[in-house]
Protein backbone atom coordinates (compact mmCIF):
# COMPACT_ATOMS: atom_id res chain seq x y z
CA UNK A 1 0.00 0.00 0.00
CA UNK A 2 2.26 2.45 1.20
CA UNK A 3 4.78 1.66 -1.83
CA UNK A 4 2.54 1.98 -3.99
CA UNK A 5 1.16 5.44 -2.29
CA UNK A 6 4.73 6.78 -2.78
CA UNK A 7 5.79 5.77 -6.28
CA UNK A 8 8.38 8.84 -7.33
CA UNK A 9 7.25 8.03 -10.89
CA UNK A 10 4.12 8.77 -10.57
CA UNK A 11 4.16 11.29 -8.19
CA UNK A 12 6.27 13.37 -10.65
CA UNK A 13 4.63 12.13 -13.40
CA UNK A 14 1.40 13.82 -11.76
CA UNK A 15 2.65 17.13 -10.50
CA UNK A 16 4.75 18.02 -13.40
CA UNK A 17 2.50 19.89 -15.45
CA UNK A 18 1.15 21.66 -12.94
CA UNK A 19 4.12 22.91 -11.25
CA UNK A 20 6.49 23.80 -14.77
CA UNK A 21 3.34 25.43 -16.14
CA UNK A 22 3.24 28.11 -12.73
CA UNK A 23 7.26 27.92 -12.61
CA UNK A 24 7.56 29.07 -16.35
CA UNK A 25 4.50 31.12 -16.90
CA UNK A 26 4.76 33.05 -13.27
CA UNK A 27 7.53 32.82 -11.16
CA UNK A 28 10.56 32.58 -13.62
CA UNK A 29 8.48 35.87 -14.91
CA UNK A 30 9.08 37.68 -11.78
CA UNK A 31 12.77 37.19 -11.74
CA UNK A 32 12.81 38.48 -15.36
CA UNK A 33 11.20 41.39 -14.10
CA UNK A 34 13.33 42.87 -11.67
CA UNK A 35 16.36 41.82 -13.86
CA UNK A 36 14.74 43.88 -16.90
CA UNK A 37 14.73 46.52 -14.97
CA UNK A 38 18.36 47.06 -14.95
CA UNK A 39 18.12 47.45 -18.80
CA UNK A 40 17.81 49.83 -21.31
CA UNK A 41 15.70 48.29 -23.63
CA UNK A 42 12.73 48.87 -25.89
CA UNK A 43 11.44 45.42 -26.19
CA UNK A 44 12.41 44.42 -29.53
CA UNK A 45 16.57 45.54 -29.92
CA UNK A 46 19.57 44.32 -27.75
CA UNK A 47 18.92 45.53 -24.06
CA UNK A 48 21.97 46.90 -22.18
CA UNK A 49 22.65 47.09 -18.44
CA UNK A 50 22.53 50.19 -17.10
CA UNK A 51 22.47 48.94 -13.38
CA UNK A 52 19.81 50.41 -10.62
CA UNK A 53 19.29 53.69 -13.28
CA UNK A 54 15.81 52.71 -14.16
CA UNK A 55 14.49 51.74 -10.57
CA UNK A 56 16.05 54.84 -9.09
CA UNK A 57 14.31 57.21 -11.93
CA UNK A 58 11.52 55.23 -10.46
CA UNK A 59 11.54 56.26 -6.93
CA UNK A 60 12.60 60.35 -8.41
CA UNK A 61 9.17 60.28 -10.89
CA UNK A 62 6.36 62.17 -9.66
CA UNK A 63 4.17 60.15 -12.53
CA UNK A 64 4.81 56.78 -10.71
CA UNK A 65 3.98 57.90 -7.32
CA UNK A 66 0.74 60.07 -8.36
CA UNK A 67 -0.36 56.94 -9.80
CA UNK A 68 0.59 55.04 -6.56
CA UNK A 69 -1.45 58.04 -4.33
CA UNK A 70 -4.33 56.96 -6.92
CA UNK A 71 -3.59 53.15 -6.08
CA UNK A 72 -3.74 53.71 -2.41
CA UNK A 73 -6.68 56.18 -2.24
CA UNK A 74 -8.58 53.22 -4.21
CA UNK A 75 -7.60 51.13 -1.26
CA UNK A 76 -8.72 53.07 1.27
CA UNK A 77 -11.94 53.54 -0.59
CA UNK A 78 -12.24 50.32 -0.92
CA UNK A 79 -11.64 49.29 2.68
CA UNK A 80 -14.31 51.54 3.79
CA UNK A 81 -16.73 50.47 1.67
CA UNK A 82 -16.58 47.21 3.17
CA UNK A 83 -18.18 49.36 6.20
CA UNK A 84 -21.27 48.94 4.57
CA UNK A 85 -21.50 45.67 2.90
CA UNK A 86 -21.06 44.28 6.29
CA UNK A 87 -23.54 46.29 7.82
CA UNK A 88 -26.14 45.07 4.31
CA UNK A 89 -25.12 41.34 5.19
CA UNK A 90 -26.05 41.85 8.87
CA UNK A 91 -29.26 42.81 7.45
CA UNK A 92 -29.35 39.88 4.68
CA UNK A 93 -28.09 37.26 7.48
CA UNK A 94 -31.39 38.45 10.32
CA UNK A 95 -33.19 35.94 8.65
CA UNK A 96 -34.93 38.21 6.41
CA UNK A 97 -37.40 37.01 3.59
CA UNK A 98 -35.89 36.90 -0.03
CA UNK A 99 -32.18 36.86 1.14
CA UNK A 100 -30.96 34.41 -1.13
CA UNK A 101 -32.10 36.81 -3.80
CA UNK A 102 -31.34 39.96 -2.92
CA UNK A 103 -27.66 38.14 -2.79
CA UNK A 104 -27.97 37.19 -6.04
CA UNK A 105 -28.79 40.22 -7.16
CA UNK A 106 -25.69 41.99 -5.66
CA UNK A 107 -23.83 39.84 -7.50
CA UNK A 108 -24.43 40.21 -11.01
CA UNK A 109 -21.86 43.03 -11.65
CA UNK A 110 -19.37 40.73 -10.67
CA UNK A 111 -19.82 38.47 -13.26
CA UNK A 112 -19.63 40.98 -16.21
CA UNK A 113 -16.55 41.54 -18.14
CA UNK A 114 -14.61 44.69 -17.12
CA UNK A 115 -14.91 46.01 -20.71
CA UNK A 116 -18.56 45.37 -20.46
CA UNK A 117 -18.71 47.29 -17.17
CA UNK A 118 -16.40 49.68 -18.77
CA UNK A 119 -18.44 50.37 -21.55
CA UNK A 120 -21.56 50.41 -19.44
CA UNK A 121 -20.20 53.28 -17.33
CA UNK A 122 -18.88 55.04 -19.93
CA UNK A 123 -22.47 55.36 -21.15
CA UNK A 124 -24.02 56.47 -17.50
CA UNK A 125 -21.70 58.87 -17.24
CA UNK A 126 -21.99 60.22 -20.68
CA UNK A 127 -22.48 64.09 -20.30
CA UNK A 128 -25.05 64.38 -22.27
CA UNK A 129 -27.73 62.19 -21.97
CA UNK A 130 -26.14 59.60 -19.80
CA UNK A 131 -28.37 57.73 -16.92
CA UNK A 132 -26.70 59.62 -13.98
CA UNK A 133 -26.64 63.25 -15.29
CA UNK A 134 -30.39 62.91 -16.61
CA UNK A 135 -31.42 61.78 -13.35
CA UNK A 136 -28.80 65.05 -11.85
CA UNK A 137 -30.85 67.67 -13.91
CA UNK A 138 -34.40 65.94 -13.46
CA UNK A 139 -33.57 66.57 -9.62
CA UNK A 140 -32.64 70.24 -10.58
CA UNK A 141 -29.03 70.20 -10.74
CA UNK A 142 -28.20 73.18 -12.82
CA UNK A 143 -24.57 71.79 -14.30
CA UNK A 144 -23.59 68.60 -13.76
CA UNK A 145 -19.56 67.74 -14.53
CA UNK A 146 -18.54 65.76 -16.96
CA UNK A 147 -17.61 63.35 -14.96
CA UNK A 148 -14.78 60.84 -17.11
CA UNK A 149 -13.35 64.24 -18.62
CA UNK A 150 -12.49 66.53 -15.51
CA UNK A 151 -9.46 65.58 -13.81
CA UNK A 152 -10.46 66.81 -10.22
CA UNK A 153 -13.54 64.26 -10.42
CA UNK A 154 -12.45 61.45 -12.45
CA UNK A 155 -10.57 59.37 -10.17
CA UNK A 156 -13.80 59.49 -7.41
CA UNK A 157 -16.57 58.89 -10.80
CA UNK A 158 -14.31 55.91 -11.62
CA UNK A 159 -14.40 53.84 -7.78
CA UNK A 160 -17.93 54.26 -8.10
CA UNK A 161 -17.96 51.54 -11.01
CA UNK A 162 -15.39 49.36 -9.22
CA UNK A 163 -17.18 49.25 -6.17
CA UNK A 164 -20.08 48.70 -7.88
CA UNK A 165 -18.82 45.64 -9.48
CA UNK A 166 -17.28 44.26 -6.23
CA UNK A 167 -20.33 44.62 -3.95
CA UNK A 168 -21.74 41.87 -4.10
CA UNK A 169 -18.59 39.92 -3.84
CA UNK A 170 -17.99 40.89 -0.60
CA UNK A 171 -21.64 40.67 0.64
CA UNK A 172 -21.31 37.47 -0.29
CA UNK A 173 -18.66 36.54 1.62
CA UNK A 174 -20.05 38.31 4.76
CA UNK A 175 -23.17 36.83 3.93
CA UNK A 176 -21.92 33.08 3.97
CA UNK A 177 -19.58 33.57 6.94
CA UNK A 178 -22.98 34.89 8.97
CA UNK A 179 -24.72 32.08 8.18
CA UNK A 180 -21.66 29.72 9.54
CA UNK A 181 -22.66 31.40 12.98
CA UNK A 182 -24.53 28.37 14.87
CA UNK A 183 -27.72 29.21 15.60
CA UNK A 184 -27.84 28.28 19.43
CA UNK A 185 -25.30 30.66 20.64
CA UNK A 186 -28.02 33.68 18.49
CA UNK A 187 -30.76 31.66 20.72
CA UNK A 188 -28.88 32.41 23.95
CA UNK A 189 -28.54 35.98 23.10
CA UNK A 190 -31.90 36.15 22.91
CA UNK A 191 -32.97 34.73 25.77
CA UNK A 192 -30.68 36.52 27.96
CA UNK A 193 -32.83 39.61 26.36
CA UNK A 194 -30.36 41.21 23.77
CA UNK A 195 -31.94 43.25 20.90
CA UNK A 196 -31.45 42.57 17.10
CA UNK A 197 -28.96 45.02 17.30
CA UNK A 198 -26.85 44.23 20.03
CA UNK A 199 -26.64 40.52 18.77
CA UNK A 200 -25.82 41.91 15.41
CA UNK A 201 -23.03 43.82 16.86
CA UNK A 202 -22.06 42.30 20.17
CA UNK A 203 -22.16 38.62 18.71
CA UNK A 204 -22.05 38.21 14.91
CA UNK A 205 -19.94 41.22 14.23
CA UNK A 206 -16.98 39.65 16.78
CA UNK A 207 -17.28 35.81 15.26
CA UNK A 208 -16.64 36.72 11.99
CA UNK A 209 -13.85 39.15 12.31
CA UNK A 210 -11.48 36.55 11.21
CA UNK A 211 -13.01 36.89 7.90
CA UNK A 212 -13.70 40.68 7.86
CA UNK A 213 -9.65 40.99 8.37
CA UNK A 214 -9.28 38.42 5.07
CA UNK A 215 -11.47 41.06 3.46
CA UNK A 216 -9.67 43.94 4.54
CA UNK A 217 -6.29 42.09 2.95
CA UNK A 218 -8.30 41.37 -0.03
CA UNK A 219 -9.36 44.81 -0.90
CA UNK A 220 -5.97 46.03 -0.17
CA UNK A 221 -4.23 43.90 -2.39
CA UNK A 222 -7.02 43.82 -5.04
CA UNK A 223 -6.87 48.00 -5.13
CA UNK A 224 -3.20 48.17 -5.34
CA UNK A 225 -2.84 45.42 -8.77
CA UNK A 226 -6.50 47.12 -9.96
CA UNK A 227 -6.31 47.47 -13.82
CA UNK A 228 -8.93 46.41 -16.22
CA UNK A 229 -11.27 49.48 -15.71
CA UNK A 230 -9.49 52.32 -15.69
CA UNK A 231 -7.54 51.25 -18.92
CA UNK A 232 -10.75 50.94 -20.75
CA UNK A 233 -12.81 53.73 -19.11
CA UNK A 234 -10.29 56.99 -19.58
CA UNK A 235 -6.50 55.38 -19.74
CA UNK A 236 -5.38 57.31 -17.09
CA UNK A 237 -6.68 60.13 -18.30
CA UNK A 238 -7.22 62.89 -18.77
CA UNK A 239 -3.59 64.08 -18.32
CA UNK A 240 -2.83 61.27 -15.47
CA UNK A 241 -5.60 61.91 -13.32
CA UNK A 242 -6.99 58.87 -13.22
CA UNK A 243 -3.59 56.64 -13.53
CA UNK A 244 -3.01 53.97 -11.10
CA UNK A 245 0.47 51.59 -10.61
CA UNK A 246 -0.64 49.03 -13.22
CA UNK A 247 -1.78 51.20 -15.94
CA UNK A 248 1.60 53.43 -15.65
CA UNK A 249 3.64 50.82 -15.97
CA UNK A 250 1.45 49.25 -18.38
CA UNK A 251 1.44 52.10 -20.84
CA UNK A 252 5.23 52.54 -19.96
CA UNK A 253 5.90 48.97 -22.02
CA UNK A 254 3.45 49.02 -24.08
CA UNK A 255 2.47 52.18 -25.52
CA UNK A 256 6.10 53.79 -25.12
CA UNK A 257 7.91 50.92 -25.72
CA UNK A 258 9.95 51.08 -22.69
CA UNK A 259 10.39 47.74 -21.26
CA UNK A 260 13.15 48.25 -19.47
CA UNK A 261 11.33 51.23 -17.01
CA UNK A 262 8.33 49.55 -17.57
CA UNK A 263 9.86 46.18 -15.76
CA UNK A 264 11.46 48.12 -13.31
CA UNK A 265 8.29 50.02 -11.81
CA UNK A 266 6.23 46.43 -12.67
CA UNK A 267 8.82 44.95 -9.81
CA UNK A 268 8.43 47.82 -7.79
CA UNK A 269 4.23 47.08 -7.83
CA UNK A 270 5.44 43.66 -7.06
CA UNK A 271 7.05 44.85 -4.05
CA UNK A 272 4.99 47.55 -2.74
CA UNK A 273 2.03 44.94 -2.79
CA UNK A 274 4.06 42.50 -0.99
CA UNK A 275 4.87 44.90 1.69
CA UNK A 276 1.27 46.25 2.38
CA UNK A 277 -0.02 42.50 2.33
CA UNK A 278 2.72 42.00 4.70
CA UNK A 279 1.41 45.21 6.73
CA UNK A 280 -2.08 44.68 6.27
CA UNK A 281 -1.82 40.94 7.66
CA UNK A 282 0.27 41.86 10.46
CA UNK A 283 -1.75 44.88 11.45
CA UNK A 284 -5.04 42.52 11.65
CA UNK A 285 -3.57 39.51 13.03
CA UNK A 286 -5.40 38.43 15.90
CA UNK A 287 -3.38 36.41 18.70
CA UNK A 288 -6.16 33.85 19.54
CA UNK A 289 -8.56 32.10 17.25
CA UNK A 290 -12.45 32.38 17.74
CA UNK A 291 -13.56 29.08 18.35
CA UNK A 292 -17.71 28.18 18.83
CA UNK B 1 -42.39 50.38 15.32
CA UNK B 2 -41.21 47.11 14.86
CA UNK B 3 -43.35 47.03 11.01
CA UNK B 4 -41.14 50.58 10.49
CA UNK B 5 -37.93 49.10 11.33
CA UNK B 6 -38.35 46.30 8.98
CA UNK B 7 -39.76 48.74 6.22
CA UNK B 8 -36.96 51.29 7.07
CA UNK B 9 -34.58 47.86 6.80
CA UNK B 10 -36.18 46.76 3.08
CA UNK B 11 -35.93 49.84 1.82
CA UNK B 12 -32.35 49.66 2.26
CA UNK B 13 -31.69 46.84 0.59
CA UNK B 14 -34.02 47.55 -2.19
CA UNK B 15 -32.27 50.78 -2.75
CA UNK B 16 -28.52 48.45 -2.90
CA UNK B 17 -30.79 46.38 -5.58
CA UNK B 18 -31.43 48.53 -7.69
CA UNK B 19 -28.14 49.96 -7.69
CA UNK B 20 -26.35 47.00 -8.86
CA UNK B 21 -28.77 45.78 -11.16
CA UNK B 22 -30.24 48.81 -12.71
CA UNK B 23 -27.11 49.78 -14.94
CA UNK B 24 -27.70 46.07 -16.64
CA UNK B 25 -31.48 46.55 -17.42
CA UNK B 26 -30.55 49.94 -18.66
CA UNK B 27 -27.81 48.51 -21.09
CA UNK B 28 -30.70 46.07 -22.17
CA UNK B 29 -32.81 48.54 -22.76
CA UNK B 30 -30.49 50.77 -24.52
CA UNK B 31 -29.93 47.80 -27.23
CA UNK B 32 -32.85 47.51 -28.22
CA UNK B 33 -33.53 51.32 -28.89
CA UNK B 34 -32.54 53.27 -31.95
CA UNK B 35 -30.42 56.91 -31.72
CA UNK B 36 -33.53 58.82 -31.97
CA UNK B 37 -35.16 57.35 -29.51
CA UNK B 38 -31.64 57.74 -27.10
CA UNK B 39 -30.99 61.09 -27.63
CA UNK B 40 -34.32 62.53 -27.96
CA UNK B 41 -35.69 60.83 -24.91
CA UNK B 42 -35.63 60.48 -21.44
CA UNK B 43 -32.81 57.36 -20.76
CA UNK B 44 -35.27 55.82 -18.31
CA UNK B 45 -37.91 55.74 -21.03
CA UNK B 46 -38.91 52.26 -22.18
CA UNK B 47 -38.00 51.27 -26.16
CA UNK B 48 -41.02 52.99 -28.43
CA UNK B 49 -40.55 50.07 -30.67
CA UNK B 50 -38.23 46.73 -30.13
CA UNK B 51 -35.44 46.84 -32.06
CA UNK B 52 -33.97 43.13 -32.15
CA UNK B 53 -32.21 44.30 -35.69
CA UNK B 54 -29.52 46.03 -33.70
CA UNK B 55 -28.57 42.14 -32.61
CA UNK B 56 -28.80 41.02 -35.70
CA UNK B 57 -26.46 43.91 -36.95
CA UNK B 58 -23.78 43.41 -34.69
CA UNK B 59 -24.07 39.48 -35.03
CA UNK B 60 -23.53 39.88 -39.09
CA UNK B 61 -20.72 42.74 -38.40
CA UNK B 62 -17.94 39.60 -37.28
CA UNK B 63 -19.02 39.40 -33.81
CA UNK B 64 -19.42 35.78 -34.07
CA UNK B 65 -15.64 35.30 -34.63
CA UNK B 66 -14.83 37.00 -31.22
CA UNK B 67 -17.38 34.65 -29.87
CA UNK B 68 -16.38 31.28 -31.09
CA UNK B 69 -12.78 32.31 -29.69
CA UNK B 70 -13.65 33.23 -26.43
CA UNK B 71 -15.90 29.57 -26.32
CA UNK B 72 -13.22 27.27 -27.79
CA UNK B 73 -10.32 28.98 -25.51
CA UNK B 74 -12.52 29.49 -22.34
CA UNK B 75 -13.31 25.13 -23.05
CA UNK B 76 -9.75 24.36 -23.32
CA UNK B 77 -8.17 26.34 -20.77
CA UNK B 78 -10.77 25.39 -18.50
CA UNK B 79 -10.38 21.30 -19.23
CA UNK B 80 -6.74 21.46 -19.26
CA UNK B 81 -6.58 23.59 -15.48
CA UNK B 82 -9.01 21.54 -13.88
CA UNK B 83 -7.13 18.59 -15.14
CA UNK B 84 -4.00 19.53 -14.04
CA UNK B 85 -5.38 20.77 -10.66
CA UNK B 86 -6.71 17.64 -10.07
CA UNK B 87 -3.66 15.69 -10.82
CA UNK B 88 -1.72 17.54 -8.58
CA UNK B 89 -4.16 18.13 -5.74
CA UNK B 90 -4.17 14.39 -6.06
CA UNK B 91 -0.81 13.97 -5.23
CA UNK B 92 -0.65 16.78 -2.88
CA UNK B 93 -3.16 15.70 -0.80
CA UNK B 94 -2.92 11.51 -0.75
CA UNK B 95 0.03 10.54 -1.73
CA UNK B 96 3.27 10.25 0.84
CA UNK B 97 6.53 12.42 -0.56
CA UNK B 98 8.94 14.26 1.19
CA UNK B 99 7.85 17.61 -0.59
CA UNK B 100 4.66 17.84 -0.92
CA UNK B 101 4.41 20.68 1.45
CA UNK B 102 6.72 22.57 -0.43
CA UNK B 103 5.09 22.44 -3.46
CA UNK B 104 1.86 23.20 -1.78
CA UNK B 105 3.56 25.99 -1.29
CA UNK B 106 4.82 26.91 -4.21
CA UNK B 107 0.85 27.16 -5.92
CA UNK B 108 -0.46 29.23 -2.72
CA UNK B 109 2.48 31.82 -3.15
CA UNK B 110 1.26 31.92 -7.24
CA UNK B 111 -2.24 33.04 -5.69
CA UNK B 112 -0.60 36.35 -4.43
CA UNK B 113 1.53 37.61 -7.80
CA UNK B 114 0.02 40.65 -9.54
CA UNK B 115 -0.35 39.31 -13.13
CA UNK B 116 1.06 42.75 -14.50
CA UNK B 117 4.65 41.89 -12.51
CA UNK B 118 5.23 39.49 -14.96
CA UNK B 119 3.43 40.44 -17.94
CA UNK B 120 6.20 41.78 -19.77
CA UNK B 121 8.72 38.95 -19.62
CA UNK B 122 5.47 36.99 -20.82
CA UNK B 123 5.24 38.72 -23.85
CA UNK B 124 9.07 38.58 -24.58
CA UNK B 125 9.01 34.73 -23.94
CA UNK B 126 6.12 34.34 -26.30
CA UNK B 127 7.84 36.79 -28.88
CA UNK B 128 10.79 34.63 -28.99
CA UNK B 129 9.18 31.41 -29.51
CA UNK B 130 6.58 32.87 -32.02
CA UNK B 131 3.21 32.55 -29.85
CA UNK B 132 2.69 36.27 -29.77
CA UNK B 133 -0.39 36.84 -32.23
CA UNK B 134 -1.42 32.64 -31.58
CA UNK B 135 -3.98 32.06 -29.08
CA UNK B 136 -2.48 28.70 -27.74
CA UNK B 137 -0.61 31.97 -25.74
CA UNK B 138 -3.35 32.42 -24.00
CA UNK B 139 -4.72 29.41 -23.32
CA UNK B 140 -1.37 28.56 -21.74
CA UNK B 141 -1.48 31.57 -19.80
CA UNK B 142 -5.10 31.15 -18.25
CA UNK B 143 -4.37 27.73 -17.39
CA UNK B 144 -1.19 28.35 -15.67
CA UNK B 145 -2.25 31.90 -13.49
CA UNK B 146 -5.80 29.50 -12.77
CA UNK B 147 -3.78 26.38 -11.41
CA UNK B 148 -2.74 27.79 -7.80
CA UNK B 149 -6.96 29.15 -7.10
CA UNK B 150 -8.24 25.65 -8.66
CA UNK B 151 -5.65 24.07 -6.63
CA UNK B 152 -7.16 25.69 -3.49
CA UNK B 153 -10.68 24.81 -3.99
CA UNK B 154 -10.11 21.54 -4.90
CA UNK B 155 -7.66 20.82 -1.85
CA UNK B 156 -10.25 21.06 1.10
CA UNK B 157 -12.40 18.13 -0.76
CA UNK B 158 -9.35 15.93 -1.43
CA UNK B 159 -8.44 15.83 1.57
CA UNK B 160 -11.82 14.58 3.05
CA UNK B 161 -12.06 11.71 0.48
CA UNK B 162 -12.06 8.45 2.97
CA UNK B 163 -8.75 6.52 2.77
CA UNK B 164 -10.39 3.37 2.30
CA UNK B 165 -11.41 4.12 -0.45
CA UNK B 166 -7.64 3.89 -2.03
CA UNK B 167 -6.30 1.00 0.60
CA UNK B 168 -9.58 -1.47 -1.34
CA UNK B 169 -8.51 -0.43 -4.75
CA UNK B 170 -4.85 -0.91 -4.37
CA UNK B 171 -5.59 -4.07 -2.51
CA UNK B 172 -8.00 -5.03 -5.32
CA UNK B 173 -4.60 -4.25 -7.52
CA UNK B 174 -6.08 -1.39 -8.75
CA UNK B 175 -3.25 0.78 -10.61
CA UNK B 176 -3.07 4.27 -9.55
CA UNK B 177 -3.78 5.64 -13.10
CA UNK B 178 -6.99 3.52 -12.87
CA UNK B 179 -7.54 4.51 -9.28
CA UNK B 180 -7.29 8.48 -10.13
CA UNK B 181 -9.10 8.72 -12.95
CA UNK B 182 -11.92 5.51 -12.91
CA UNK B 183 -12.16 6.23 -9.13
CA UNK B 184 -11.51 9.58 -7.21
CA UNK B 185 -11.32 12.04 -10.23
CA UNK B 186 -15.55 10.83 -10.97
CA UNK B 187 -15.92 11.41 -6.41
CA UNK B 188 -14.83 15.08 -6.90
CA UNK B 189 -17.70 16.29 -9.65
CA UNK B 190 -19.22 18.54 -7.19
CA UNK B 191 -16.11 20.34 -6.39
CA UNK B 192 -14.87 20.39 -10.14
CA UNK B 193 -17.70 21.57 -11.00
CA UNK B 194 -17.31 24.85 -8.65
CA UNK B 195 -13.63 25.41 -10.24
CA UNK B 196 -15.38 25.19 -13.72
CA UNK B 197 -17.39 27.82 -13.08
CA UNK B 198 -14.83 29.89 -11.47
CA UNK B 199 -12.64 29.06 -14.04
CA UNK B 200 -15.38 30.24 -16.52
CA UNK B 201 -15.97 33.72 -15.16
CA UNK B 202 -12.39 34.46 -15.17
CA UNK B 203 -11.30 33.21 -18.52
CA UNK B 204 -14.25 34.62 -20.09
CA UNK B 205 -14.08 38.02 -18.83
CA UNK B 206 -9.79 38.22 -19.10
CA UNK B 207 -9.02 41.50 -20.89
CA UNK B 208 -5.06 42.23 -20.02
CA UNK B 209 -3.24 39.07 -21.80
CA UNK B 210 -5.61 38.87 -24.77
CA UNK B 211 -5.07 42.29 -24.96
CA UNK B 212 -1.41 42.25 -24.98
CA UNK B 213 -0.50 38.95 -26.60
CA UNK B 214 -3.12 39.34 -29.37
CA UNK B 215 -3.17 41.46 -32.35
CA UNK B 216 -4.98 40.11 -35.24
CA UNK B 217 -8.73 40.42 -35.27
CA UNK B 218 -9.18 36.25 -36.10
CA UNK B 219 -8.05 36.06 -32.72
CA UNK B 220 -9.31 38.12 -30.04
CA UNK B 221 -11.81 36.96 -27.61
CA UNK B 222 -15.21 39.24 -26.57
CA UNK B 223 -13.65 41.00 -24.28
CA UNK B 224 -11.00 42.84 -26.47
CA UNK B 225 -12.89 42.03 -29.72
CA UNK B 226 -15.91 44.05 -28.38
CA UNK B 227 -13.85 47.19 -27.94
CA UNK B 228 -12.69 47.52 -31.07
CA UNK B 229 -15.84 46.92 -32.40
CA UNK B 230 -17.37 49.87 -30.00
CA UNK B 231 -14.81 52.30 -32.18
CA UNK B 232 -17.08 50.96 -35.78
CA UNK B 233 -20.01 52.06 -33.89
CA UNK B 234 -18.82 55.12 -31.82
CA UNK B 235 -22.38 56.94 -32.16
CA UNK B 236 -24.81 53.99 -32.21
CA UNK B 237 -25.66 53.28 -29.07
CA UNK B 238 -27.87 50.24 -29.83
CA UNK B 239 -25.49 48.24 -31.71
CA UNK B 240 -23.06 49.35 -28.92
CA UNK B 241 -25.69 47.98 -26.33
CA UNK B 242 -26.69 45.00 -28.50
CA UNK B 243 -22.74 44.30 -28.63
CA UNK B 244 -22.56 44.45 -25.21
CA UNK B 245 -25.26 42.41 -24.14
CA UNK B 246 -24.31 39.39 -26.52
CA UNK B 247 -20.77 39.27 -24.67
CA UNK B 248 -22.33 39.28 -20.96
CA UNK B 249 -25.32 36.54 -21.64
CA UNK B 250 -23.37 32.96 -21.81
CA UNK B 251 -22.03 34.16 -18.36
CA UNK B 252 -25.62 35.79 -17.39
CA UNK B 253 -27.10 32.55 -17.97
CA UNK B 254 -24.87 30.01 -17.11
CA UNK B 255 -25.16 32.07 -13.86
CA UNK B 256 -29.34 31.62 -13.94
CA UNK B 257 -28.54 27.71 -14.20
CA UNK B 258 -25.94 27.17 -11.61
CA UNK B 259 -26.31 30.02 -9.36
CA UNK B 260 -25.74 27.88 -6.41
CA UNK B 261 -22.28 26.60 -7.78
CA UNK B 262 -21.26 30.20 -8.86
CA UNK B 263 -21.63 31.52 -5.03
CA UNK B 264 -20.29 28.28 -3.30
CA UNK B 265 -17.03 28.72 -5.82
CA UNK B 266 -16.72 32.70 -5.58
CA UNK B 267 -16.97 31.92 -1.46
CA UNK B 268 -14.62 28.95 -1.32
CA UNK B 269 -11.97 31.16 -3.43
CA UNK B 270 -11.96 34.00 -1.13
CA UNK B 271 -12.32 33.13 2.41
CA UNK B 272 -9.49 30.38 2.19
CA UNK B 273 -7.48 33.01 0.15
Amino acid sequence: MNKVMSNKWIITLYVLPALLLIGVFIFVPLILTGYYGLMDWDGIGAMKFIGLENYINAIQDDKFWESALHSFLLAVFSTASLIIYLLISLILASKIKGADLLRKIYLIPMLLSSVAIAQLWIKVFNPTNGMLNSLLTAIGVDNPPSWLAEPSVVLYAIFIPILWQYAGFYILIYYAALKNIPETLVEAAKIDGATPLQIAFKIKLPLIMGVVKVTIVLAVVGSLKYFDLIYVMTGGGPNGASEVMASYMYKLAFTSNNFGYGSAIGFLLLIITLIVTFIVRKATATKEEIQY
Amino acid sequence: MKRAGYFLLYLCLAVVAVFQIFPVVWLFLFSLKDNQDIFSKSPFSLPTEFRWENYEKVWEGGIGTYFWNSIWITAVAIILTVLFASMATFVITRMQWKFSKLVLGLFMVGLMIPIHSSIIPLFSMFLHVNLIDNPWSIVITYTAYNLPITIMILLGFYYTLPSEIEEAAIMDGCSIHRLFFRIILPMTIPVMSTTVIINMIYNWNEFVFVNTFISSDQYKTLTVGIQNFIGQYMTDWGAIGATLVISVLPILLAFLFFSNKVVEGISSSAVKG
